[in-house]
């Protein structure tokens, strides 16, 4: 076996597994605050990237004002789809909210290409699509910038986590019913870590964008999203992050393996393969909590 | 006429466990069902196909998932999957020779196995984790499904379904389609309507409800987890035959992907949860609103004078369809079939109103 080949797959996977963090962080946030598996992220980041390519192509703003001002309309955006739909469901069987997600993503998505149209757009960040070589060893440099933002997030998260607003995002996930009693918005904290998710969302539309362009798409993220985030623990940042690192480097070597036996295209095969493994043996993930049932 | 419930006494258990316990609710089945069979001489046959018939069959498909999510609780992502076993095997069973009544039913017992597959998840988790794996299984079915030409037909994918004949009568005219499609659609009706008052349905509710609680009182969940699984992948076996054999006459991965089995459990949730009358509901709504919403903003638009897009017009039922889930879970969370019986309950009672809370 050609180790420089094999290292080179398993540094790209995990480059790219950081790319699937980015996305899953977002799911962790709210999952974590709510206990709401949140399946419209694909389609929250499906806006956030046109959002940004509305504000650069169609307003003419230049892209480093152009990303901030789609971060704050995302805000907003997560902040109302919290308030106005997922407040009002708080408490029915998880059923329902899988239902609702599952909705707002069509809508979002239907919404998105009624108004934009489905062709596919370039972002255009003007990162060079020279390969870097590190030694002898091809590095895509997007990849390499998409993976340096989703570590930025994550140690902004760890470091927002002990704020003040950290802390009671914290006490929200650990247990609503005492912090509702000792005088923290619930309802506030809960909508707070949407419109977090969906600023995360921002940052996902605008890397996966730029690598595969911005169309529908971008909200077939959501399998290997929902798998990182599952692995690493629907509830831990840290885990979407290791996770998200596992999940690349398995599925770029694992396919270079499998592909040739059979006959290409093994890539989703392994994604769903981890994530019926991970709830098969150890459905709370490699840093989730373990839930306790009560009969 | 006015107050329906009167006269109405239970005075026995026979009595009591009646599929209609009101005579109305017994006269307005009757009623509609005998609409169902002279719809081919009242509705033109544009209509008949492309609207009535597609109901029906996905009505059929719609009770099926309920059985298991609405009445066993299960959530199930990957309905369409299931679909796609049974119309596959039928119709490879049917194009080597095979009678059509066999070759559906080889159809709804292939389901039957492969659907049971997805209960082995559901013995070890349940809930949003039970949601994720139906979810990867039906990744893992599409994947299968578009990689192995010998299941889907060669390499344009698509799978010639051979003539419907059932009792040695080719079907060919829209009529018989559409008769086979009711009668499908009315032997599932029948089926779960009694499923109410047997041991199998309480037992899921049972299940359902509580499945550690279940067991305690002496219901094997083990056991009524896959059954559940087992008779729901039947009936969605048969129903994605049926559906190939009379609407679509070609097989293609593309008609039993994630978005159909998302679009199947939409229907059951806005439909409402263990409802039967709601999953009609659910299914028309899902099915037909959508196009109807893009045929009002078209002439809307042609009206006013206002030019749209093709690709926006293209794009307005997908959002309509959303939206409409959305809005139905927001406003009433149990779903269509919740508000017609608040409807029925009101006008039980009417112009009395001592039921009322």
């Amino acid at each position: 076996m050609d180790w420089v080949f094999l290292s080179e797959l398993a540094i790209n996977g995990a480059l790219t597994g950081l790319l699937y963090s980015l996305f899953a962080i977002g799911l962790v946030l709210i999952y974590k605050a709510s206990s709401v598996p949140n399946l419209a992220q694909g389609g929250l980041t499906m806006v956030g990237a046109y959002v940004v390519l509305a504000l650069a192509r169609d307003v003419g703003l230049p892209l480093w004002l152009a990303i901030p001002l789609a971060a704050v309309v995302m805000f907003g955006l997560g902040f109302g789809i919290e308030r106005v739909a997922l407040r009002r469901l708080a408490g029915r069987p998880v059923v329902m909210i899988l239902m609702l997600t599952l909705g707002l993503d069509i809508f979002l998505r239907g919404t998105t290409l009624a108004i934009w149209g489905g062709t596919s757009r370039s972002m255009e960040l003007g990162v060079s699509y020279d390969p870097l070589f590190l030694g002898d060893i091809f590095i895509s440099r997007i990849h390499l910038v998409g993976a340096g933002v989703a570590l930025a997030l994550f140690v902004a998260f760890m470091l927002f986590f002990r704020t003040r607003t950290g802390i009671k995002l914290r006490a929200i996930a650990d247990d609503y019913m005492a912090s509702w009693s000792v005088g923290i918005s619930v309802e506030r904290g809960v909508g707070l870590s949407w419109a977090l998710a969906s600023v995360v969302a921002v940052a996902a539309g605008v890397i996966w964008g730029e690598i595969q362009g911005v169309d529908q798409a971008l909200s077939l993220l959501l399998l290997k999203g929902l798998t990182v985030a599952v692995l690493g623990g629907l509830d831990s940042i840290l885990g979407a992050v290791i996770a998200g690192i596992i999940l690349g480097v398995v599925e770029n070597v694992g396919a270079d393996f499998l592909d040739p036996l059979v006959g290409g295209g093994s890539r989703e095969l392994i994604v769903a393969a981890v994530l019926i493994l991970t709830v098969m043996i150890r459905p709370h993930g490699l840093f989730g909590r373990h839930d306790i049932e009560r009969v | 006429m006015f107050y329906r419930l009167s006269g109405v006494h239970h005075a026995d258990y026979v009595s009591d466990s009646r599929i209609f316990k009101v005579p109305a609710d017994r006269n307005l089945t009757a009623f509609i069902f005998l609409i169902g069979l002279a719809a081919p001489f009242i509705i033109p046959s544009l209509y008949l196909n492309s609207y009535l018939l597609p109901w029906l069959i996905w009505t059929a498909a719609a009770l099926g998932l309920n059985l298991v999510t609405g009445w066993a609780g299960q959530l199930h992502l990957g309905y369409a999957a299931v679909m796609a076993v049974g119309a596959y095997s039928a119709i490879h069973a049917a194009r080597f020779g095979v009678p059509w009544e066999f070759a559906l039913i080889i159809g709804g017992l292939t389901s039957s196995v492969i659907g049971s597959l997805f209960a082995f998840a559901a013995l070890r988790v349940k809930g949003l984790y039970l949601a994720l794996t139906t979810l990867a299984m039906q990744f893992v079915m599409d994947w299968v499904l578009t990689h192995s030409p010998a299941i889907s037909g060669g390499s344009h994918a698509s799978l010639q379904s051979p003539t419907l004949a059932l009792l040695g009568q080719e079907i060919t005219t829209d009529t018989g389609f559409y008769y086979v499609a009711f009668g499908w659609c009315v032997l599932v009706t029948i089926f779960m309507l009694n499923l109410k008052r047997t041991g199998l349905g309480r037992a899921l509710v049972a299940v359902r409800e509580k499945d550690f609680a279940a067991a305690i009182l002496g219901v094997n969940s083990f056991y009524y987890k896959i059954l559940a699984f087992a008779t729901s992948s039947f009936i969605a076996g048969v129903s994605g035959a049926m559906l190939v054999a009379t609407f679509f006459f070609l097989a293609a991965p593309e008609q039993f992907s994630v978005a159909v089995s998302i679009q199947v459990l939409a229907m059951v949730i806005v439909g409402g949860l263990g409802s039967i009358i709601g999953s009609y509901f659910g299914v028309a709504l899902i099915l037909i609103v959508p196009g109807l919403v893009n045929g009002l903003v078209a002439t809307l638009s042609e009206w006013i004078g206002v030019q749209i897009d093709v690709e926006t017009l293209a794009h307005i039922p997908n959002a309509v369809y959303g939206a409409l889930i959305v809005t139905i879970l927001l406003i009433e969370p149990l779903g269509l079939g919740k508000l017609y019986g608040n409807i029925r309950d009101y006008l039980m009672v009417w112009p009395f109103d001592q039921f009322k809370k």
